[in-house]
């Protein structure tokens, strides 16, 4: 460490600068916003009623903590879309590696897939409720809806797109189609599939908040839901927030699991 | 003459789409003797690789023969770009035939490594092939297919993916591993000084349908390593007869 030149320093140094700079701009941006909405709302130049303001956001979330069990609204929200994405990204690989193990199969299917895959699910919505119930059950299959099938056209686009040259080579030692999966088609799509996972987080919690906005007595996308027909923006507002705070984090765990699967 | 490792009887290739079907060897008929270095050289696109990939079996003959000296006779195939495997160590690499054909043991994994140490590769054992020069993967990939001791070996183009100088000093190296580990070799290959400074035998292949032109038996004053025959005064002469057996003209 000690021994690098001068110049070596100086270039590390600019770095770091550069690193803490964008740093203290990203945080200016958020408290300049922050202050101009607060402002704005306290000289009443922007109706409160219709936008809310920093301080009746933060007086709102302490109100849900402590009055409206703020944790188990995240909590079910959290819950739901951690199922579906597990589900998801179960089913996603086990239906991916079917369709790589069966050509047939998979050409049959192909079109299926996209229909499916191009049709807004939202529009399923209804159909899910009156065939599964109004319940979590409900939130779950849509979440799952979003989220399998963009996961196994994903990671199954990944296997067929396999380098050719590495399954040639095994078949020269003349390896069986399992010895194949196992040995080049799993290991050589392990970035494929963590992608296609950190997409599925995002997607599932969509499909949650979507289903929750249908149908739901429990999760921030009921906060959303009530707030807005009992017009209290505070509400609707805050949510959106914890929402924003809540999909970073998943994120960012997704994140750091991905850092520690590639090493 | 030696006695022949692998006689190639009436061999036919088509292939088929749904354009129609392509004839891609006609008849080839070929003796291959035990431990010679035999090149085929021809036009490209005439069914060299084809004619490799018949003999792995990675596909299947039209018709015709293929026949082993006896049952138990190994083929090892490299094929033209290393292949290697960037989630696997070099060694890892160098066994994964070993774990294909459920024979990586102990004392398998030891002839690896001996392998890998006494042709220059000993100090990127447990490094990743990223970290490894063209010229150095592609004698991984040998040592690869030497791993499974096969008594045959084909090279598809082994050099072809290389710069010049990498190309002239691997085919060197390549030449004194097979010899020293004694194998019988078929290799493909467009470039025929490559072809004259290794090989004990020369097929030029007719252009499609393949057929067999001509065989040369090489035989060069002071024949040494591949660099040197390049030098050998025979070695122009060879060059001349197959060029004009190759018939290239631009179309």
């Amino acid at each position: 460490m000690s021994t690098f030149s001068d110049d070596h320093k100086f270039f590390l140094k600019k770095k770091r600068k550069e690193k803490v700079l964008i740093k203290l701009t990203q945080i200016s941006i958020i408290i300049i916003f922050l202050l101009i909405w607060e402002l704005l709302a306290n000289y009443e130049i922007i109706n409160t009623f219709l936008y809310s303001s920093p301080s009746r956001v933060l007086d709102t979330l302490i109100n849900l903590y402590n009055d409206n069990n703020l944790l188990g609204h995240i909590w079910i929200t959290i819950y739901e879309t951690i199922l579906s994405f597990s589900i998801a990204s179960i089913l996603g690989i086990i239906i991916a590696s079917l369709l790589w193990w069966n050509p047939f199969i998979s050409k049959v299917m192909d079109p299926y897939l996209t229909v499916i895959n191009s049709l807004p699910k939202v529009a399923l919505g209804p159909l899910i409720i009156i065939w599964v119930g109004a319940s979590t059950n409900s939130i779950i299959v849509m979440a799952l809806m979003i989220s399998l099938i963009i996961s196994i056209i994903n990671i199954y686009n990944g296997f067929t797109t396999t380098n050719e040259s590495f399954i040639k080579l095994l078949k020269t030692f003349k390896a069986n189609k399992s010895q194949i999966f196992m040995k080049v088609i799993l290991p050589s799509n392990k970035l494929t599939i963590i992608n296609a996972l950190k997409i599925n987080i995002s997607m599932s919690l969509i499909g949650v908040i979507m289903g929750e906005l249908l149908v739901s007595k429990m999760g921030l996308g009921y906060l959303i839901m009530y707030g807005s027909q009992v017009f209290n923006i505070n509400l609707v507002i805050t949510s959106v927030v914890i929402l924003g705070v809540v999909s970073y984090l998943m994120y960012y765990i997704i994140s750091i699991i991905e850092k520690k699967l590639i090493k | 003459m030696e006695k022949s490792i692998l006689k190639i009887e009436h061999l036919k290739k088509f292939y088929h789409d749904k354009n129609g079907e392509i004839e891609a060897i006609k008849d080839i008929d070929l003796d291959i003797y035990d431990k010679e270095f035999l090149s085929i050289v021809g036009p490209s696109g005439c069914g060299k690789s084809s004619l490799l990939s018949i003999l792995s079996s990675l596909e299947k003959a039209t018709s015709g023969n293929i026949k082993f000296k006896h049952n138990n006779i190994r083929i090892g195939y490299m094929l033209q770009n290393d292949s290697l495997f960037p989630w696997r160590t070099i060694l890892d690499n160098c066994l994964i035939g070993l774990e294909i054909t459920h024979e990586l043991n102990d004392d398998n994994k030891n002839k690896v490594i001996q392998l890998l140490n006494t042709y220059g590769l000993g100090d990127f054992i447990y490094k990743y092939p990223n970290s490894l020069s063209g010229g150095m993967r592609q004698r991984v990939a040998l040592i690869r297919t030497l791993a499974t001791d096969p008594d045959i070996l084909l090279l598809d183009e082994p050099f072809s993916a290389l710069d010049y100088q990498t190309r002239l000093a691997l085919s060197d190296d390549v030449y004194q591993i097979i010899k020293n580990e004694g194998k019988t070799v078929i290799m493909v290959t467009h470039d025929l000084a490559e072809a004259i400074s290794l090989s004990d035998r020369i097929v030029v292949l007719t252009k499609r349908p393949a057929e067999i032109k001509n065989i040369y038996t090489i035989h060069l004053s002071n024949k040494s390593t591949p660099i040197n025959n390049r030098k050998a005064k025979e070695f122009s002469t060879y060059y001349d007869m197959i060029w004009r057996d190759l018939d290239v003209h631009i179309q």
